[in-house]
């Protein structure tokens, strides 16, 4: 499979400031991707986002994006790939149908016109569909002052396809938006992957978006700090373990001793573990469970716990 | 279609239809026109006017006519600040098209804006009994061109060189206010002190003024009392301006826009 986004040895530092927005960074995305990029606020997710969508310049460092050189190919990048960016980039002023319209010219998808009535058949199919999509038949042709921030945000994304990217950005896409708008986001734009076969980037605060994700990388302080699977970076951190209990406590305590499989009492008897399932060690154990139970943590807490490691490191 | 002229008329028609949209902006682009060319022309024409050697409301009217299309277009384009964090204008920097295609269709698009708010000042004119030839008008009209587009490459000169929307509230306003007068549009600046008319000469729209005050006053005998410079010389200094403000202007805007 092919790279949708080499990054290698990057480095942002900011005209004002003496340290590094983005620390000699590298990472890849393949082709079809979901990528997670997580970080705290100011770790330096916005700097990234805004290189590789050709609207900051790095101070070192190689990027490619849908394989053209980021310093030498800027208008193909910008052709290849589709932004939402953190705060709307609608206009208020204009239809939903206008917003899709001017987009579509300004990746020259189609000649201009200035009214939708002279615009060729198959923009206006494309129009009719979208609006069956995104359930706005009615509203298509009314400015969009009148939207919700979840309905907006769905048009800015299926604007964002219009000129079919290979790789879209998100860049928190779901700030600021209630928990079920977030939802019926989320529903849409997985839909839409699997349709697409798009690569996707995307930044985010809610831990939870990112469980779905291919690949997940953590930044602080401008580096990366932690790779890999969901489930990767979820066991690295040790948290994973199994819960037992038995009848005859002491027996299955003397067992583990014997074993030497390490355990920790509390209200039951805790048992860590490496492996994607704990079915190995459950193998070991001879003494008649009474309880036994999985604690799998979240991804939210295996990002909080790599954080809280690398602020104490720094 | 060209892909840069196809963005270079989605951008300029985006700029027009907002303007439609915007009642507010609509009832200022009268309001302005009313104030100067109302209260403040007829007011002076009315106290000062009757010793002069030509009608001071035509004289005051014309000089807004002019310093509308320069100082609109300017604003529109010092607009593109507080738009490049906002709405639609991300989706301009973004889009794969060359950042001097983005400029050129801002200030045709302000350029537009400009003419629709010319409209407000001719039919202040209108109302208050002045007429003029419909040639006089078309003639203006085509000469403005060069007013917007001087206009739009300075008001991108500063833009290239503010950071903030703050910065730009402040600054803005310092550098277009003295020009009205610097520029003659309500006063005659035919004779200045030695500091005042260097000044005078220094400012960008004192040309656009007197470009247009220069089209309409030709042939006219007033021209003499009213008019500093031939159409020429006007024309010459404004294409030359527009030129060097939109090669450096733009040179610095995407110097400063990218390297943060």
């Amino acid at each position: 499979m092919g790279k949708a986004i080499v990054v290698k040895n990057l480095v942002k530092k900011y005209k004002k400031s003496n340290v590094f927005a983005v620390d000699n960074i590298s990472f890849e995305v393949a082709e079809g991707e979901f990528f997670a990029f997580l970080g705290p606020n100011g770790a330096g997710k916005t700097t990234t986002i805004s290189i590789l969508t050709t609207t900051l310049a790095k101070t070192s460092g190689k990027v490619s994006i849908a394989g053209y050189d980021l310093d030498k190919e800027e208008a193909k990048v910008r052709q290849n790939i589709g932004i939402i960016f953190q705060k709307p980039s609608l206009d208020n002023n204009l239809t939903a149908e206008e917003n899709i319209r001017y987009h579509a010219f300004l990746y020259n998808v189609y000649p201009y016109r200035p009214t939708f009535s002279l615009m060729p058949r198959s923009y206006k199919a494309k129009v009719s569909e979208l609006s069956k999509i995104l359930n706005i038949e009615k509203d298509i042709f009314r400015p969009i002052k009148t939207y919700s921030g979840g309905m907006k945000r769905k048009l800015e994304i299926v604007r964002s396809l219009i000129h079919h990217p290979k790789i879209l950005f998100l860049d928190e896409p779901t700030s600021g938006l209630d928990p079920q708008s977030r939802k019926t986001l989320w529903q849409y734009l997985h839909g839409m992957k699997q349709k697409s076969k798009m690569t996707i980037f995307l930044t985010t605060h809610y831990l939870e978006e990112a469980e779905d994700a291919d690949n997940i990388n953590i930044i602080n302080h401008g580096k990366i700090i932690e790779s890999g699977t969901p489930l990767e970076i979820k066991k690295d951190i040790l948290k994973q373990h199994l819960i037992i209990d038995a009848d005859n406590r002491n027996e299955l305590i003397q067992e583990l001793k014997d074993k030497k499989i390490p355990y920790q009492l509390k209200d039951h008897i805790t048992l860590p573990f490496k492996e994607s399932t704990p079915h190995q060690l459950i193998k070991k154990i001879q003494t008649p469970l009474s309880y036994l139970s999985i604690y799998q943590p979240s991804l939210e807490e295996a990002y909080l716990d790599i954080i809280g490691q690398n602020e104490q490191g720094n | 279609m060209n892909k840069e002229i196809n963005a270079i008329l989605t951008i300029a028609s985006r700029d027009i239809i907002k303007l439609f949209r915007d009642r507010m902006r609509l009832i200022m682009g009268l309001i302005f026109p009313f104030v100067f060319v109302g209260i403040l022309g007829t007011s002076l024409q009315e106290n000062i006017g009757k010793d002069l050697q030509y009608n001071f409301l035509t004289f005051v009217f014309i000089g807004v006519l002019g310093q509308t299309l320069f100082q609109s277009t300017a604003s529109g384009i010092i607009s593109l600040i507080e738009d490049r964090e906002n709405d639609f204008a991300q989706e301009l920097f973004v889009a794969p098209i060359s950042r001097f295609t983005l400029l050129i269709g801002k200030i045709l698009g302000e350029t537009g804006v400009a003419y629709s708010q010319t409209v407000g000042v001719i039919i202040m004119g209108l109302f208050l009994g002045l007429r003029f030839a419909p040639s006089e008008l078309i003639l203006i009209l085509i000469g403005g061109i060069i007013c917007s587009l001087a206009g739009g490459s300075f008001g991108l000169m500063v833009l290239a060189n503010l950071q903030s929307q703050r910065s730009a509230n402040q600054l803005f306003p310092f550098l277009i206010f003295p020009q009205f007068f610097l520029a003659g549009v309500f006063n005659p600046i035919k004779h200045l002190p030695p500091i005042l008319f260097v000044l005078s000469r220094i400012a960008p729209m004192t040309y656009a003024v007197d470009f247009i005050r220069g089209l309409y006053y030709l042939g006219k005998p007033e021209a003499e009392e009213v008019v500093l410079h031939s159409p020429l010389l006007n024309l010459s200094v404004l294409a030359g301006m527009s030129a060097i403000f939109l090669v450096i202007g733009t040179y610095l805007f995407i110097k400063n826009e990218k390297e943060k």
